[in-house]
């Protein structure tokens, strides 16, 4: 045992200083607020102080740090998209994950597992196929592999899926990984606050002042303050921001479900994804199997989890592990997805100046943390859309100019 | 939500039934600009509310208009399209 835990138990205070600092009150102005602190606001922040020394930024949250879908995903990393603009801007944040946890000083429990597509139909070899040679082409590892690669990797599973779904294939992508969320915001949120950014939990931005198509400043539960840009980085809440400064746009929101299991032997090396059976499953550092499924099937502005969802997750689980039928489920929980039509992200500049988005989520945010943390910093730094989030603008449904992921969208929504 | 009340066929289990999206007004495709067109096809009012939707029972085929709540998950009434008092 490390000595230095004692200090726990022998300090009638905690010995350790907390990840970020509490502010008793906000400052009249800031260069930047940055509205929600999850993995994407609190990377903007920590970006724009460490690489575009701006320091005087707020980041406010309604709730707790990381309380949204930060903590809600099921936190697979990978970069195997379908359309060159996502092949090449998932896999910068792939690279930016590599070094964050020396970056932070703090264990995120990055790991690399390899990530399979599972294909039941020959339309979906189709598509795998197709995936993998827009993946290569872009330099990242990825490759179509037969059933009997499949079963060699997981030889725990029912390759034929009860009888119903057999697997013909799969798309392999060694690179797929799973972190610890949570930390992921920690780390960002400590980088930021130790270089003088403040994060303000517990304040509710309650509308945001546009004067001659500028931001001026927003409006808080703690009062108002003075700013030129603000960056909206708030997931299932984003169509309420754009509300307020008047901004259409196409996004729609969803209850994303998932549940864990009770921590079990490790047996899942790799995380496997089915778009026929509507599944994603990994096994965490501590045992637990983390599953996730499709969307829910209508509009709801809730965190609610239902029966229905557990029950026909597991039939499917069942499917593919019948072994299963014994463990318990722990817990469920469900997050609200901000979707797209084309199943890819919502960034940069809006129509109001000053005012920056990083919205449209839905189901593939955590692993764009890093990436979407820092090409808004350098957005929001040079009032101009990095080039990796050129084919994410809002505009390009009025120009009918959509960036088709659907195909690689995790699971068939 | 797991009842959903068709104003056909009664109250049925709410896996009978299919979301299809918001209530909108379509603009008139020989009149409008390109812009207002694109606008109709891609934004969508997600803002929760108390939304009127349509949804469809795949048992029976019936399409029909739901009101609902969409934070609280709560439908507040049914009714065919055109029929906004009926319940």
């Amino acid at each position: 045992m490390p000595w230095r835990l004692l200090r726990f138990a022998l300090s009638s205070k905690h010995p350790e200083p907390r990840m970020f600092r509490a502010h008793a009150s906000l400052k009249k102005s800031y260069d930047v607020v940055i509205i929600g602190a999850g993995g994407h606001g609190l990377a903007a922040a920590y970006y724009l102080a460490r690489d575009h020394g701006i320091t005087n930024v707020a980041v406010l949250e309604k709730g707790y740090l990381g309380g949204g879908n930060t903590g809600r995903n099921t936190t697979i990393i990978r970069s195997n998209y379908l359309t060159p603009e996502g092949v090449k801007f998932y896999d910068k944040s792939l690279d930016l994950y590599q070094d964050l946890s020396e970056d932070f000083d703090l264990n995120l429990f990055y790991s690399t597992r390899g990530h399979y597509t599972l294909a039941h139909t020959d339309s979906a070899m189709r598509t795998m196929r197709w995936r993998a040679e827009v993946n290569k082409h872009y330099g990242v590892d990825s490759e179509v592999v037969d059933a009997r690669a499949v079963a060699q990797a997981c030889p725990q599973m029912d390759i034929s899926c009860a009888g119903h779904a057999p697997i013909l294939g799969a798309l392999y992508h060694a690179p797929g990984s799973i972190a610890r969320h949570d930390a992921v915001a920690w780390g960002y949120g400590r980088g930021a606050d130790q270089r003088g950014v403040e994060i303000h939990q517990q304040t509710e931005v309650r509308g945001i002042k546009v004067e001659g198509g500028r931001v001026r400043g927003v409006e808080t539960s703690r009062g108002f303050i003075e700013t030129g840009k603000v960056l909206c980085a708030v997931a299932g809440s984003t169509p309420r921001m754009l509300d307020m400064v008047g901004i259409d746009s196409p996004l729609f929101i969803h209850p994303l479900q998932a549940m864990v299991s009770e921590p079990i032997k490790p047996w899942l090396d790799p995380i496997l994804v089915s778009g026929s059976l509507h599944i994603y499953v990994s096994q965490t550092a501590r045992g637990e199997l983390v599953m996730g499924a499709s969307l829910d099937p209508y509009e709801l502005h809730s965190t609610r989890s239902t029966l229905d969802f557990v029950e026909s997750l597991s039939a499917h689980m069942l499917d593919m592990f019948p072994f299963l039928s014994e463990v318990k489920v722990n817990r469920q929980w469900a997050g609200m997805a901000d979707m797209t039509p084309d199943f890819a992200p919502l960034m940069g500049k809006t129509p109001v100046e000053g005012f920056y988005l990083d919205a449209g989520w839905g189901t593939w945010g955590f692993k764009a943390t890093p990436v979407a943390g820092w090409t808004m910093s350098s957005t929001v730094a040079n009032d101009r859309n990095h080039e990796l989030i050129e084919g994410f603008g809002l505009d390009r449904f009025a120009r009918y100019a959509l960036t088709g992921e659907k195909g690689a969208a995790s699971v068939g929504h | 939500m797991k009842i959903m009340t068709c104003p056909i066929n009664g109250a049925r289990p709410v896996s009978e039934f299919v979301y299809a999206g918001e209530l909108r007004a379509m603009p008139d495709p020989a009149t409008c600009t390109d812009d207002q067109w694109a606008a109709y096809v891609f934004n969508r009012h997600g803002v929760a509310g108390i939304k009127h939707e349509w949804w469809y029972h795949i048992a029976s085929g019936v399409w029909f208009v739901a009101e609902r709540d969409t934070t609280a998950d709560r439908i507040l009434r049914t009714y065919l399209y055109g029929k906004g008092g009926a319940t």
